[in-house]
């Protein structure tokens, strides 16, 4: 009893070498930067510090609207000229500029459109003729489904891997573990699908057809979330819920494999490190048990720096979202944006890039005062 | 990496090259990684003289052919050999990323460098954009900008440069926060520099190293971003050669079985980006020793 006790108390005043946090940094875009110009001293207090993390959102805010209305003032094309459709004068054409605000000055159209933004309207699509945050929200269940489940398979196989090949450093566990991290980040996410489709749907046949979320010959289950997986479960409908789970597995397996390799080599790293620190040296002295070691102690202490790049991997899985969902048909915010893309359809173009950011934005903002609540160290310097 | 006592005399004589040798050799995954590049640029080089047919002939007759002696990787379905198309392909997809990281480079690390040394309102400014920048995952933002700007090789180095040069500007300044304290800077400040010279010459090349990995991991970057956005249909478009277009096409014929037309423009970018990916592990290594107990 006294040993854990000693052991705990180690683990809890021991600091981890300072590169954790270098990585850190290095890793995540938000807060690592700062730091070092205003040193976080020891009075600052936890308030403080998420106060001072939130408003570094509004800048940021800022920046983003800015960058996506700049991006539909250059698309080349006149919207409303699209609007009129081709067979209008160019009195009408002018007519239609004047009602959309497009002949007024540039600084009050960018109000305009922030002003829309916060009564919720992004806009109108050219080509549904509908406003995009109806279009949006038909659509954001399928990526929400598709993200979650790509970010639970990663994450289940991701730092298992890495926690082993740090345990097992130097055997074949991390060996493997590192040729799985070094093909996954140099595989272009298109053509891991394409792999997929090709081994397990042409040729094995294990897989379903690759066109969208459930089989031609069933109707989606009934709507309580948007997730079909999770609504088939819940009305008890397994036929649905296998059918959808099938179509499920390729693309997320895709998406997946693309984000393992980071979080793996980060479980790595960090496990690591935290095995050849002072206080898992005391533990081994103190003659724990091996699993307790490793599994309790060590491996506790890694979850942290593991969860901080979970804000990097969903900016990977948001991205990754556009071509996968692409390759399998997934009809998804990210499916929809490319075909606006192609179409130079102004209205959705905005609204995913704008959606992103601000999903990105807020993620790491999440583990940024996640990470603040469970360590210490961040708020107390 | 402890250097032997031994050694130390001749390790006071070695010049860098030497020394870089030296590593090289003991750590071949690096020096494979180096032999790879250089037979890639070399092909893309000397494509028009090794490529065995002209990329962009049709031949009806020979449309679809799987590999054989004649076409090593198969041909498509207006009959271009596949293998001479990718050797072309290189160069797009090798000149556009690197021109993209050279100009990002270059441009990011004067900003940041000169953000990082004066701090103050430019700092801030300079920094709250990066932010910005930064909110935008790299390929949502190179989606967004090739839509707007349009499709030629001129804006797809913009796109690719605009969306990789925060990361610099972020790097240099942190580092420059750092070193501008040490004691050098002091002293190229007590005998007048102007500031700008002591950012650019006295500190600029001391925060060089993490750069230099930093690039040779976004060239591997790059070359995916670029093809995801000809895969997309919003880089290269056909009738021109680019890796990622050629697996789009590539894909419509994966229905009829013909699986080369997909499986070797992927591999080409796969070993690119491993590529560029190892070299930049082993520069790491190189460069920075607190990485080394790591690996």
């Amino acid at each position: 009893m006294a040993r854990a006790v000693f052991v705990q108390r180690c683990a809890r005043d021991t600091p981890l070498p300072a590169r954790t946090h270098s990585a850190r940094a290095g890793l995540l875009h938000k807060g690592g930067g700062n730091r070092s110009k205003w040193p976080v001293t020891r009075s600052m207090s936890l308030a403080l510090y998420i106060l001072r993390r939130l408003l570094s959102v509004v800048p940021t805010l800022f920046g983003v609207t800015l960058i996506s209305f700049f991006l539909t003032y250059l698309l080349p094309g006149n919207p409303a000229l699209v609007k009129a459709g081709p067979l209008a004068t160019p009195e009408y054409v002018a007519e239609v500029e004047r009602r959309m605000g497009l002949d007024r000055p540039m600084w009050e159209q960018y109000g305009r459109y922030v002003s829309g933004l916060f009564r919720g309207d992004l806009g109108e699509s050219a080509s549904t003729g509908r406003p995009v945050l109806e279009d949006f929200l038909q659509r954001l269940p399928a990526t929400l489904e598709l993200t979650l489940a790509s970010l639970i398979l990663a994450v289940a196989i991701g730092v298992p891997l890495g926690v082993l090949a740090a345990v097992h450093r130097d055997t074949w566990v991390d060996h493997l573990g590192r040729i799985i991290g070094v093909a996954g980040v140099a595989m272009p996410t298109f053509w891991t699908g394409l792999l997929f489709i090709y081994v397990l749907f042409y040729m094995v046949g294990w897989a379903p057809a690759p066109l969208g979320r459930l089989a031609p010959d069933l109707s989606p289950p009934a709507h309580l979330t948007g997730l079909y997986v999770v609504d088939a479960a819940l009305s008890g409908n397994w036929r649905v819920l296998g059918s959808s789970l099938a179509q499920l597995a390729l693309p997320a397996a895709t998406l997946a494999f693309s984000v393992m390799a980071p979080l793996a080599r980060m479980a790595r790293a960090t496990m690591l490190e935290i095995l050849q620190s002072d206080y898992i040296t005391a533990a081994w002295a103190a003659g724990l048990p091996r699993r307790r070691v490793v599994y309790g102690d060590a491996l506790r202490n890694a979850l942290i720096p593991i969860v901080t790049t979970l804000g990097v991997i969903f900016g990977f899985l948001m991205a990754g979202n556009a071509v996968v969902e692409t390759v399998f048909a997934w009809p998804g915010i990210g499916n929809y944006a490319v075909t606006a893309l192609m179409t130079k359809d102004s209205g959705p173009i905005q609204s995913f890039v704008l959606f992103v950011a601000v999903m990105y934005v807020s993620v790491n903002l999440a583990v940024d005062l996640i990470y603040a609540l469970v360590d210490p160290r961040i708020r107390l310097g | 990496m402890a250097v032997p006592a031994t050694m130390a005399p001749v390790a006071r004589r070695r010049s860098p090259a030497r020394a870089l040798w030296r590593r090289l050799r003991r750590n071949p995954v690096t020096l494979g990684a180096l032999c790879v590049i250089v037979a890639l640029l070399g092909a893309a080089a000397l494509a028009p003289l090794i490529a065995p047919f002209d990329p962009d002939a049709t031949d009806a007759a020979a449309a679809l052919q799987s590999i054989s002696w004649q076409h090593w990787l198969g041909t498509d379905i207006y009959g271009r050999d596949q293998l001479s198309r990718i050797l072309f392909a290189a160069r797009v997809d090798l000149f556009v990323p690197f021109a993209a990281t050279a100009i990002a480079l270059t441009v990011g690390s004067l900003t940041g460098a000169i953000a990082g040394y004066r701090g103050g309102i430019l700092d801030q400014l300079v920094m709250r954009t990066v932010d910005a920048v930064l909110a935008f995952p790299a390929l949502v933002l190179a989606m967004g900008l090739s839509a707007a700007l349009g499709h030629s090789i001129g804006n797809l180095v913009a796109v690719l440069t605009i969306a990789q040069i925060p990361v610099y500007i972020r790097l240099i300044r942190g580092e420059m926060l750092r070193v501008r304290e040490m004691e050098y800077a002091e002293a190229a400040r007590s005998v007048g520099n102007p500031s700008w010279r002591i950012a650019l010459v006295h500190l600029l090349p001391n925060c060089l190293p993490p750069l230099i990995v930093q690039a040779t991991l976004a060239m591997g970057f790059a070359v995916l971003t670029m093809a995801a956005l000809s895969f997309l249909g919003l880089g290269i478009r056909p009738p021109d050669s680019e890796w990622g277009e050629m697996t789009a096409e590539g894909a419509s014929q994966m229905v009829t079985g013909e699986w080369w037309l997909f499986l070797f423009p992927g591999l080409a970018i796969m070993v690119t980006v491993l590529t560029f990916n190892l070299i930049g592990d082993g520069l790491r290594d190189f460069l920075d020793p607190r990485m080394r107990g790591v690996q």
